[in-house]
């Protein structure tokens, strides 16, 4: 009963969504108010069916109905429950109902969230959220039902989760990762609201700015987490591999960091309107782009769903719609006649206009070099592969040209700066940048590195260029601390996003740079000795785990004769699926990992093939991306969002009697 | 007017690129054509299939055959088995090459399930597969008169590879089929 | 050791033909080693989904490693070792795709988007400078505007 109540309250959703997508927006043409007035109440009621739907879905999850599909195909009676519980998004159908509550999520967000916005832009944007909710509720149900049975022949126990899956990250990567993806379809309905209503002004951008550094907070914290997911779980110490589904999440993540920083300038200046909602148009198209390269087909990926032409040819109909139709109305609607110029080629705006160049180049490089073997393919020119070796050879030496200029930013003035006033604050840090990048590296000892010495000398650069400008503003304090407090959070968000910045430029240097990785047979009583720690293996044992069974190695970890850590790696069997798994053993640490995977056993005399990996300062890259988004949250918290109080008009006789 | 032009610039490559979307969609991006289509077929040195002697190309060139990569690990290869064995009884000139697998297991098979064969070379290092750019099995590959390689099937090889892929290849090569009895066009 | 020599056995019935996956190479030298490691992350799996021969499980990787160990230790260079793999399975099995007419576009895009971007913001930033309009703003009434609202203009 409870997945057809599921089905059921998943197919109000899409009414109520229908509605939503009409209702107000004809009330905003027709300037109904009554009509316009709906969107929140719709907004609500598709978000409550949708969260039935889903607590549905999840009941049958938990109750082990395997007459349910994806629950057969995903979940097995032995899985501990809160990976029952997971394994809802773990499969294509299940996340795409995951989609579908977190996008009503956001649509009720912005209902209850915004009660200055003008009623027409409100029913606008709630509108345009819930055509993208007709959209994705329409796949599900039409092509990728969550609640389809298998009756007759119910299997006694499920195909059990992917045992890559099976494990904390998959608890929290999909839900943050879709908090951002989703989250960037309020700034699209914002742009969308403003072209239609022809109302493009700093307003729309102040209006925005939260919805959008929220959204690009959530979906940092998302990347990252895949990232260090892949890199504990996977057992090959790898952190990023450019791969389409990667590159699917990370290109909505560079169009919307230079959609965060153009909506600073069009908020603050008036300027780049225009540009601001393309690129707000085009940071959530590329979202719809990922979410159709994830799940049609068309790219090869270790991390694709289940694919079927069938459902690409959906979201290719859908994207087609959504963005074919923002791109129309934005050609019609933007204005033709651009802003003045009012700042001059050194200026706060010029840095941030480089800041765009860099990112949309890089948006685009990453997207040209994820399309080229479908590209090639389809002109009948072969198969080709790009990988991580194109990427990493164009992504990081874009970078390399951004940072100096990041440097500049927060100590530029708008409208107007010039070199002489540069050079007087950015000397100082920038000898200061260069000693660190000359002297830092020698501190780790061993071989000089150069492309250290250059992720030093800029990550410094990054963070003394602030500091430099922190102690600016905090000159005229009287004390440090009203100083620091009088700072607002819009500032804090932009020192600790760039200071996490410079932090993830290190760890993924230095790391890339000096990491040691060795693969070596090694038998109980061995040891061996890698930069500088010593690795002893100890024993091998079987052990039982809830739903798989073992061999585990023990591993002692020693410096200079010190006990450091004891490492316990697995290579497990599945009892359900039987397949086979690496658990790798990682003693973690903020200035180096290691890593120890087991392989196969080698021979008959109880020897094994073990890696070991020792990766420094990897930890700083998720550290740094976390500050980043934690950064991009405080931001939020900045005065001029917050609702303001509707004051009650004076009248001038109360001015006259001084109240 | 111009400047109302160049706003259609984001729409009209947005509708480029869905075009090559949709034309992936018909697409396998898994599929691959072998590198050694209208290259000479490798030259080696390995011994028949329970055989003492050496067999090279030159003993296995010389009409249009296909080359079919099998071995007893491979369950597809048990499941498209009985139609090479018709192919073979058609007259279609086939040879094997037993991926590394064992001798005595590959014997025991084609004994039980028959022999679609001319020959079977014993590939046991899968040196040959390498030459070939074998990555998995089953495997067929189309060979001419002259040892150039035309064609690379990946999978089973069953009634609708035939007639829909192969078939016509293997005709326009100058092959020799007789179905049924009744002798190819 | 009764558990691992079942899993043991289990592993050589699944696939029998499987060796170690993390295999143990002896290289003559540290340079070897070095370019070992590197090759193998630039050449992809040809039956996988999307991963290198270093990460991969499949029979088809451990023979391409076991390949490249051997070409390696025989002193082919990096550029011979790619040609063979290439002419063997295709320009697909390489990571890094080898410049050519094809892939000029490819490895060129970055630069060439670069400058395009750069000149087009230049271009329309200096257009719009010059069609400014001039002030509707008198000479005096933009002395009084300085006077009451103060010349310069900080802050974030």
């Amino acid at each position: 009963m409870i997945p057809e109540f599921g089905h059921f309250s998943l197919i109000l959703a899409l009414c109520l969504a229908v509605f939503l997508a009409v209702v107000p927006q004809w009330g905003a043409w027709r300037r109904n108010a009554a009509a316009m007035e709906l969107a929140s109440g719709l907004a609500i009621g598709m978000t409550v069916f949708a969260s039935i739907s889903f607590a549905c879905l999840a009941t049958a999850f938990l109750q082990d109905d395997f007459s349910v599909k994806v629950v057969a195909n995903n979940s097995n009676s032995l899985l501990p429950s809160v990976y029952k519980f997971s394994a809802l998004w773990g499969n294509h159908e299940g996340s795409l109902l995951l989609w579908v509550l977190i996008l009503s999520f956001w649509t009720a967000a912005v209902a209850f969230f915004s009660p200055e916005l003008p009623l027409s832009v409100r029913a606008r944007v709630l509108s345009v959220m819930g055509l993208i909710g007709v959209g994705f509720l329409s796949f599900s149900l039409f092509t990728s039902n969550p609640f389809e049975r298998l009756l007759p022949g119910t299997p006694l126990d499920g195909q059990d989760l992917n045992p890559l899956l099976q494990d904390f990250g998959l608890i929290i990567h999909p839900p943050l990762l879709y908090m951002g993806y989703v989250g960037f379809s309020v700034a699209f309905a914002f742009a969308i609201a403003a072209l239609q209503g022809g109302r493009l002004d700093a307003a729309w951008a102040r209006w925005s700015r939260p919805w959008t550094n929220i959204a690009w907070s959530f979906l940092t914290l998302g990347i990252m987490l895949g990232s260090w997911w892949a890199y504990y779980e996977l057992g090959w110490g790898g952190w990023w591999f450019w791969d389409p589904v990667e590159n699917a999440s990370f290109m909505p993540w560079l169009a919307g960091t230079a959609l965060v920083h153009s909506l600073a300038v069009t908020e603050k200046r008036g300027l780049f309107k225009s540009w601001t909602v393309l690129l707000a148009i085009f940071a959530f198209s590329l979202s719809l782009l990922g979410t159709f390269l994830v799940r049609s087909g068309v790219l090869t990926s270790v991390h694709a769903f289940a694919t079927d032409p069938a459902r690409g040819l959906f979201v290719l109909v859908f994207l087609l719609i959504v963005v074919g139709g923002s791109l129309t109305l934005y050609a019609f609607r933007a204005p033709t006649v651009s802003s003045r110029v009012t700042f001059g080629w050194l200026s706060r705006e010029s840095l941030l206009v480089f800041n765009n160049v860099v990112f949309l180049v890089a948006t685009l490089t990453v997207l040209f070099g994820t399309l080229f073997p479908l590209l090639m393919d389809a002109l009948g020119q072969g198969k080709y592969s790009v990988g991580p070796p194109y990427f990493n050879a164009v992504f990081v030496p874009l970078m390399a040209v951004l940072i100096p200029f990041m440097g500049i930013g927060p100590i530029s003035r708008w409208k107007d700066d010039n070199t002489a006033r540069w050079r007087a604050e950015l000397l100082a840090p920038l000898l200061a940048a260069l000693v660190c990048g000359v002297t830092l590296p020698l501190i780790a000892g061993g071989e000089y590195n150069i492309p250290v010495a250059v992720a030093v000398l800029f990550a410094s650069w990054l963070l003394l260029s602030m500091l430099k400008d922190l102690r600016n503003r905090l000159r005229n304090a009287s004390t440090l601390s009203r100083g620091l407090r009088r700072l607002p959070p819009s500032y804090w968000g932009m020192f600790v996003a760039h200071l996490g910045f410079a932090m993830a430029v290190i760890g993924v240097i230095v790391t890339s740079q000096l990491h040691v990785e060795r693969d070596l047979k090694m038998s109980p009583g061995d040891s061996e000795s890698l930069a500088g720690y010593d690795f002893r293996l100890l024993e091998i044992v079987p052990v039982k785990g809830p739903n798989y069974l073992a061999d585990e190695a023990r591993v002692e970890v020693s410096r200079d004769g010190q006990l450091i850590a004891t490492l316990s790696p697995q290579k497990r069997r599945y009892m359900a699926t039987g397949s086979v798994m690496t658990e790798a053993a990682i003693d973690p640490g903020l200035f180096r990992d290691l890593y120890v995977a087991m392989g196969e056993p080698v021979g008959q005399a109880g020897a094994w093939a073990i890696r070991l990996h020792y990766k420094p300062f990897i930890r700083w890259i998720w550290l740094g991306a976390i500050f980043m988004g934690l950064g991009g949250m405080v931001t939020v918290f900045d005065k001029r969002y917050r609702r303001r109080r509707v004051e009650k008009p004076v009248t001038a006789p109360e001015v006259a009697h001084g109240v | 007017m111009g400047s109302r032009l160049k706003l259609f610039l984001p729409l009209a490559l947005f509708i480029v690129l869905a075009l090559f979307l949709f034309r992936g969609l018909s697409l396998d991006p898994k599929a691959m054509p072998s590198a050694l289509v209208d290259h000479p077929l490798p030259e080696f040195t390995l011994p028949g299939l329970g055989e003492k002697r050496q067999l090279s190309r030159d003993d296995v060139t010389g009409q249009v055959a296909f080359f079919n990569v099998w071995a007893t690990w491979c369950i597809s290869c048990r499941v498209e088995h009985p139609y090479l064995q018709q192919l073979a009884d058609w007259g279609v000139a086939i040879y094997g090459i037993n991926y590394k697998d064992e001798d005595a297991a590959a014997l025991k098979w084609l004994a039980e399930l028959g022999d679609p064969y001319r020959a079977n070379i014993a590939d046991r290092e899968g040196t040959l597969g390498l030459d070939l750019g074998v990555y998995g099995a089953p495997e067929t590959y189309l060979v001419d008169r002259d040892g150039i390689v035309r064609y690379r099937h990946v999978g089973v090889v069953d009634e609708r590879v035939w007639t829909t892929i192969l078939r016509p290849r293997y005709l326009a090569l100058g092959g020799a089929v007789a179905e049924g009895g009744v002798q190819a066009p | 050791m009764n558990r691992s020599m079942l899993t043991f056995v289990l592993l050589w019935l699944v696939s029998p033909l499987a060796l170690a996956v993390i295999e143990t190479y002896e290289f003559s030298s540290s340079d070897l080693e070095a370019r070992y490691q590197q090759m193998s992350a630039e050449l992809r799996c040809p039956k996988c989904q999307n991963q290198n021969i270093a990460d991969s499980n499949a029979p088809i990787a451990q023979d391409l490693r076991k390949l490249l160990h051997q070409q390696l230790e025989a002193g082919a260079s990096n550029d011979e070792i790619k040609q063979f793999m290439v002419s063997r399975y295709g320009e697909f099995v390489l990571y890094r795709p080898r410049f050519s007419g094809a892939t000029a576009v490819l490895w060129l895009a970055p630069a060439l988007l670069f400058i395009c971007a750069a000149l087009v913001v230049f271009v329309s930033l200096r257009r719009r400078g010059r069609s400014l309009p001039d002030s509707a703003l008198s000479e005096a009434d933009k002395k009084r505007l300085q006077g009451l609202v103060g010349n310069t203009e900080k802050g974030s």
